[in-house]
């Protein structure tokens, strides 16, 4: 099924046009299966737009791209079963209990009754929620809302899933136990496919690609980013790529 | 198909679950049934008239008397002065004086032709309006028993200038009219609303990108809504009948099915506003303004359609209300089949297939 050997997405020559706008001006990269693929830029450098093709939610101008094996043009349906999303926004909803929300998201994606009590069990004791289960979302800590849209985004066990800016607006220590999340999630087999504008976070990431205006300006691994670049950490790569 | 219904599920969920949403929902119809159809009542009830007889001959006397016997009216006391009108409707003591000439009996036998003079407070047109033409009516109705061949025996002057609302006569003429209304507001209003609120908290982003289909989702965000709005249909019809004896002459199935042919046009609507309006405050202010001031104004739901300027008429026939207000009157009302409002129903299916095209093609080009 899959192009490539163990490309989970494949991209190239993506461009996306708004009017005469570039928002992605020839984009070609791959994210190898099971990786934590990390997805840098300022604000407005293209990276939602990018992933939103990705995600089946808008189609590109001209381009080849195949995401889990199927082509973004012809096969939206099926990737859309395939794949997991965040948003920058929690998407969760704050008028229905942790339960409702998990079953609902679950149901969408067509898990069974039995499925979906099993895992909603597993997921509510791995993060000690069980005693909040009956409560309305509104009413629990933003920390913990954040990781049970992580955990609901990969509850049907997708192929990838994307994040976008999934750590905005959370405190330190809840960021860290997040990355936790995600690391663990590339265990069960999942990819991640993460956006993000915080440079400390792409230490986490297997493999950084860095988009400035429209084009990706760079891709390869934190740490050889940061040789050839000469730099002690990524923020300093990123602003002499931002400055070139 | 479970996906669905699970989805529709939530959807009843977010309703039953905020307190505002229900009241609109339920409590709004029923309150406006109710304030519309006691408060504005077109019957009167104990009117101030004040009497200002110049000729205090048989035949104004006995007018007068007539005038307070007919359960109308209650005498607010005579003049004998000009000047005493203006201080008795500033007072407040009376809403009409009725002036009578002088020689009143006598001009009435010499030249067939007498005055009266029906001086109305006007500050509340439309009180004094009723107040009006009910005088006439007991007027009118005495002097022909006096003589029934003798054509508009007096004359009546107002001085002042006043506009009414024909429709309002009669008390069921608002229930059509309420009914177009609250469906639209229900209607368009709470989907436009529902559906910007998943724009609003992100969580649209993430059904579209979930295996529902978009058709799925907007499907399972208008269901509930279909059901409720029909909810309301029924009740603002039942309470028309409990409540203030409004019948519904024609076939119940055709109202009802027109009923729902115009909930369809207001949920694209609906859906239409909130592919437009980031927020839900912009979607409730394009429905409050562009929805619920024309259905009330330009619908002829209060104001009669003949009675507008020309440009404002066009501006009425495009709003489907008032298509649907023609058609339930027809309906309840006279009874008329679908062979008399067929092209009304046409007009408005019409407008439904546009408002669902427009719909669909708006949200997609912003998936794209």
């Amino acid at each position: 099924m899959r192009g490539a050997s163990n490309h989970i997405i494949e991209v190239k020559q993506m461009v996306k046009k708004f009017g005469s706008f570039v928002a992605n001006d020839h984009l070609s990269f791959h994210v190898e299966e099971g990786e934590i693929f990390g997805f840098l830029g300022a604000n407005g450098a293209g990276k939602t737009t990018a992933m939103r093709i990705l995600c089946g939610l808008s189609y590109p101008t001209s381009g080849e791209i195949m995401v889990a094996g199927f082509d973004v043009y012809k096969d939206r349906e099926r990737i859309k079963r395939k794949i997991g999303y965040m948003s920058q926004k929690f998407s969760l909803y704050d008028d229905l209990t942790l339960t409702e929300n998990i079953r609902l998201y679950a149901g969408i994606y067509g898990l069974g009754r039995k499925q979906i009590a099993e895992r909603e069990e597993q997921l509510l004791e791995r993060l000690g929620l069980t005693h909040v289960k009956k409560r309305m979302i509104r009413e629990i800590p933003l920390g913990w809302k954040q990781k049970l849209a992580f955990s609901v985004a990969i509850f049907h066990k997708p192929a990838i899933v994307f994040l976008d800016e999934p750590t905005g607006g959370v405190d330190p220590i809840t960021r860290r136990q997040f990355w936790e999340m995600i690391h663990d999630a590339t265990l069960e087999g999942i990819t991640v496919f993460v956006t993000t504008h915080y440079m400390d976070e792409a230490e986490y990431c297997d493999r950084v690609s860095i988009m400035v205006e429209g084009r990706i300006e760079a891709l390869n691994t934190p740490a050889l980013l940061k040789q050839e670049y000469e730099s002690k950490n990524m923020n300093e790569v990123f602003l002499k790529l931002a400055r070139k | 198909m479970n996906r669905f219904f699970g989805f529709v599920k939530k959807e009843f969920q977010h309703i039953f679950r905020d307190v505002r949403t229900l009241v609109i929902l339920f409590g709004l119809p029923i309150v406006m049934i109710i304030l519309f159809g006691y408060v504005v009542t077109t019957e009167i009830k104990d009117v101030k008239v004040g009497i200002w007889d110049r000729s205090r001959d048989q035949l104004t006397i006995q007018a007068t008397q007539k005038i307070f016997s007919s359960g109308y009216f209650i005498p607010a006391g005579t003049i004998s002065h000009e000047a005493e009108v203006g201080a008795l409707f500033r007072s407040g003591k009376a809403k009409v004086v009725v002036v009578f000439e002088a020689d009143f009996e006598r001009n009435l036998q010499r030249d067939r032709r007498a005055a009266i003079r029906l001086i109305t407070d006007a500050s509340d047109a439309n009180s004094a309006q009723l107040a009006q033409n009910y005088l006439q009516g007991v007027l009118m109705s005495y002097f022909l028993s006096l003589s029934p061949d003798i054509q508009m025996p007096w004359e009546v002057e107002l001085k002042s200038r006043m506009f009414y609302n024909e429709s309002m006569r009669g008390v069921y003429m608002f229930v059509p009219g309420l009914m177009a209304l609250i469906l639209m507001l229900i209607s368009a209003l709470m989907t436009s609303v529902t559906i910007t609120r998943e724009k609003e908290f992100g969580t649209m982003e993430l059904l579209l990108a979930s295996p529902l289909k978009p058709r799925e989702i907007i499907l399972g965000k208008v269901t509930p809504y279909i059901l409720l709005s029909f909810v309301n249909a029924l009740t603002i019809i039942l309470l028309g009948i409990l409540v203030f004896d409004v019948p519904v002459v024609g076939s119940i199935w055709l109202l009802l099915g027109e009923c729902m042919l115009y909930i369809t046009m207001a949920l694209s609507v609906g859906v239409l506003i909130s592919t437009v309006a980031k927020t839900q405050q912009v979607a409730m202010v394009m429905s409050m303004l562009g929805l619920m001031l024309p259905t009330i104004l330009l619908s002829g739901f209060i104001f009669p359609i003949d009675n507008m300027p020309p440009i404002l008429q066009w501006i009425s026939a495009i709003l489907p209300p008032r298509w649907f207000v023609v058609i339930v009157k027809n309906i309840m009302l006279k009874g008329t089949g679908l062979a008399f409002i067929w092209k009304e129903t046409l007009i408005l299916a019409g407008m439904t297939f546009f408002f669902i095209m427009a719909a669909v093609k708006r949200f997609k080009t912003r998936l794209e």
